[in-house]
């Protein structure tokens, strides 16, 4: 007992020396190993906004920002220790763009308080607060990926599916397994036959998945693949002539990244997104005067307008504006990550709010409650023009089918309570 | 002049048998013992644990179950990840299934049934032998992870495939789930890595690690005076597996916390793991210790170095960290190709004639 103090009182006068008066964001980025196509330009993305903040206007509510920088190369052991080395330094939140990092720090940022963000990633029935306070996933899920996938199939075929063939091809992980459950209920509902197709880790070697495609002629193929997997997916979609109109990514495989080494062939390839896309917003004149210009851009500064470059934007964004939410609930600019969370948790993104950011119409209106930490699960379909070199929208936010991904959510936070003795609660 | 035998009598066998018979040895592996034991849980707290020690002592483990098989019976294996996998996933079955037992007895049930585990993908080696055993045991890498990948059953049919390690307590202390104190976890693997270390240390000192000697320098001759292969080489698969099935078990259960297969336990690790036991020495449980602090440690030290000492960019610290933790692999290789065991051995010699060489 006395030993355990002693080491309790050290570890305490150990972690608790660093803290920083500033405003720390610390960022769990990959710029190496097999998905740094993706790491590279969410991490410059999210660290030039945090740049503009400090610039412009001096931080966030008079506090500077902070961002060290860690390097997982989506690994998770690397993650932990990326975690361990940055959260004494009074991180307020977490936003680690890997699912398997993801899973390993929930159980990890409950216990030690600090918030965590995964938009568009990580465990989907964190969107239930009541059981995973520290756990934010908004402004859409994987899920609700799945199912406005699903919905732009079905505005497609004219509202019937029924015997159509779908195939997944899936990264064979806990991220490429997340929409396996949703597409197995809605194949019930719509009666469509879904055929699952694993790729292993990095995906570099595909020829036997898409010869089993070739095979089975499914009418429409929907993919969850990252980093450098989606390059070869859809490499070997092209060679094998597969349609590309009918060919859908998940957000994570809707980069240029993705589409560009297969060239001509890649025209028409559709992928989702839950924010807008391409450079026409009076924020980028903000950026260039601010960061571009100045020498601050991140990395080496050829991402800025890219999809995932975008999405690093809007990330750092919704951090930022919760932030400041959390500054007004508690009328300090010194906040901790518990105020961070109540933050979070009282987030409202509004369309005033982000055009006075100069982010018109970029993302989804939402409201974050307890009961709601995923946001609205609203998505668009955007399509690769090859010519033009650019992705475009072509359709409306769409919302996914809340019958079927609300029980799943329901069931699986459930049955994660009950795994890890958690009684859901909300105050 | 301190490190010498002269003048350190021994009047019994036991005596002179012992692991260290060398005085100024045995008193620097009891201070070492001493400061594990009773200095560090004091100082430690979770960077230190997370980043550096429980890595280091989960991979000594690994490392010393596959120096067993590859440096002692000189069976090339390519499995160790695989085999790593059935450790963690019998001790989340285990765990999961049985919440009243101790995760003492889980973590040692684990290590028996990767040691079955271990025995079936050892049967080839009866036939086989070098790099065509490596490509058998390459392929019990795969299967292995794809069995885990492909069956809900061993996840407990998660949606996500993930397997996540629930609370677990020893005499009241947590050591598995998000609760742990640095102590409490770094002093759980320590026993297990201290008991490991000497069961094999005593094990290859033994009858059956001459067997295994035997096999490993020229099976045809061993066979002739009297060294049954069959149990020979089966039992080296067990052991060895029974070591890296509790690494695998510590890796998931106290050190990760939640594990995927394919990115935890694939072909990766098992390459690490047989780096650890090239570069720290074949047929050296000191070698072990010596290769893992090298593959786990270094990468880190440089991380800090070039990153929170310079400033350097995250990006070039890390391809820098792979250009020269791949030069000093090749050096090191080079300048003592028995490893830094090797290296250490032939300190101990020049310090026993120092300060006055022949």
């Amino acid at each position: 007992m006395k030993m355990k103090l002693i080491a309790t009182a050290l570890a305490a006068a150990v972690t608790a020396a660093p803290a920083m008066a500033d405003l720390v964001f610390p960022s769990l980025s990959y710029r190496t190993g097999p998905y740094a196509a993706g790491g590279i330009p969410f991490a410059d993305g999210y660290a030039d906004y945090f740049t503009l903040l400090n610039e412009r206007d001096g931080g966030i509510g008079g506090e500077k920002i902070q961002m060290p920088e860690c390097e997982t190369a989506y690994n998770t052991e690397k993650g932990v220790e990326c975690y361990e080395s940055t959260k004494g330094m009074g991180s307020l939140v977490y936003q680690p763009l890997s699912t398997g990092i993801t899973y390993q720090l929930i159980p990890k940022v409950t216990a030690d308080g600090i918030p965590m963000l995964t938009s568009g990633l990580g465990r989907t029935s964190a969107k239930n607060g009541a059981v995973f306070p520290w756990v934010f996933n908004f402004p859409a899920n994987y899920w609700d990926g799945a199912s406005v996938a699903v919905k732009h199939i079905l505005d497609q075929e004219g509202g019937d599916i029924s015997g159509k063939k779908i195939a997944l091809v899936y990264h064979n992980s806990a991220y490429g397994k997340e929409p396996i459950r949703t597409l197995e209920e809605l194949s019930k509902k719509h009666g469509y036959e879904l055929s699952l197709i694993p790729v292993d880790h990095p995906g570099q070697e595909q020829k036997s998945q898409w010869l089993q495609i070739r095979r089975d002629r499914p009418d429409y193929v929907i993919m969850y693949g990252w980093g450098v997997m989606n390059q070869v997916a859809i490499q070997e979609a092209v060679n094998i002539r597969f349609p590309m109109d009918k060919f859908i990514g998940i957000w994570w495989s809707g980069s240029e990244n993705d589409v560009k080494p297969a060239g001509d062939g890649a025209n028409g390839y559709k992928a989702l997104t839950f924010h807008n896309l391409g450079s026409d917003y009076p924020l980028y004149d903000d950026l260039k005067a601010h960061v571009f210009d100045k020498g601050l851009a991140a990395g080496a500064g050829d991402q800025h307008g890219t999809a995932i470059y975008n999405r690093g934007l809007y990330a750092a964004m919704l951090v930022a504006e919760a932030a400041k939410t959390a500054q007004e609930i508690h009328g300090t600019s010194q906040i901790t990550p518990a105020m961070m969370r109540d933050g979070m948790e009282a987030l409202e993104m509004t369309e005033e709010k982000m055009t006075a950011l100069g982010l018109p119409k970029f993302g989804p209106e939402f409201t974050v409650s307890c009961e709601n930490h995923g946001g609205n699960g609203f998505a668009a379909i955007g399509q690769w023009d090859a010519s033009a070199g650019e992705w475009k929208l072509i359709t409306d936010y769409m919302q996914s089918d809340q019958d079927i991904v609300q029980p799943l959510i329901e069931a699986d936070s459930m049955a994660y309570a009950d795994e890890a003795g958690i009684t859901p609660a909300c105050n | 002049m301190f490190y010498r035998e002269a003048g350190d009598f021994k009047t019994s066998y036991e005596e002179d048998s012992q692991t260290f018979p060398i005085k100024f040895d045995r008193y620097r592996y009891y201070f070492v013992l001493a400061f594990a034991f009773a200095v560090v849980p004091f100082v430690i707290n979770d960077y230190w644990v997370n980043a550096i020690f429980m890595p280091f002592l989960i991979y000594s483990i690994a490392a010393i179950g596959l120096n067993i098989l590859v440096g002692y019976c000189g069976q090339v294996s390519l499995g160790t990840g695989g085999f790593m996998a059935v450790g963690a996933y019998a001790v989340y079955k285990l765990m999961t299934a049985f919440p009243e037992v101790n995760i003492i007895f889980h973590v040692i049930a684990a290590g028996g049934i990767t040691a079955i585990v271990g025995v079936l993908f050892g049967l080839p080696s009866l036939r086989i032998k070098g790099f065509y055993l490596a490509v058998a045991t390459l392929a019990a890498q795969f299967f292995l992870v794809w069995l885990f990948n492909r069956v809900p059953w061993f996840y407990n049919h998660s949606a996500s495939g993930q397997i996540n390690a629930p609370e677990r307590t020893v005499f009241g202390v947590e050591v598995t789930g998000p609760n742990t104190e640095a102590w409490a976890t770094y002093l759980f693997c320590l026993v297990f890595t201290l008991i490991c270390a000497i069961l094999a240390r005593n094990l290859t000192r033994g009858v059956q690690g001459r067997k295994w000697m035997a096999i490993r320098d020229m099976d045809i001759a061993a066979e002739i005076i009297g060294v049954d292969p069959l149990r020979a080489k089966l039992s080296a698969f067990a052991v060895s597996s029974f070591f890296v099935g509790i690494a695998g078990a510590l890796f998931f259960a106290v050190y990760l916390g939640a594990v995927e297969v394919g990115e935890a336990f694939g072909i990766n690790k098992s390459f690490l793991v047989l780096f650890m036991v090239i570069i720290g020495g074949l047929g050296s449980i000191f070698g072990s210790f010596a290769g893992a602090a090298f593959l786990v440690l270094l990468p880190v030290l440089l991380k800090n170095t070039l990153v929170g000492g310079l400033g350097w960019p995250t990006d070039l610290a890390s391809h820098l960290e792979f250009m020269i933790v791949g030069a000093l692999i090749i050096a090191f290789l080079i300048a003592e190709p028995h490893g830094l065991a090797q290296l250490w051995r032939v300190a101990k010699e020049k310090l026993r004639l120092w300060p006055f060489p022949h």
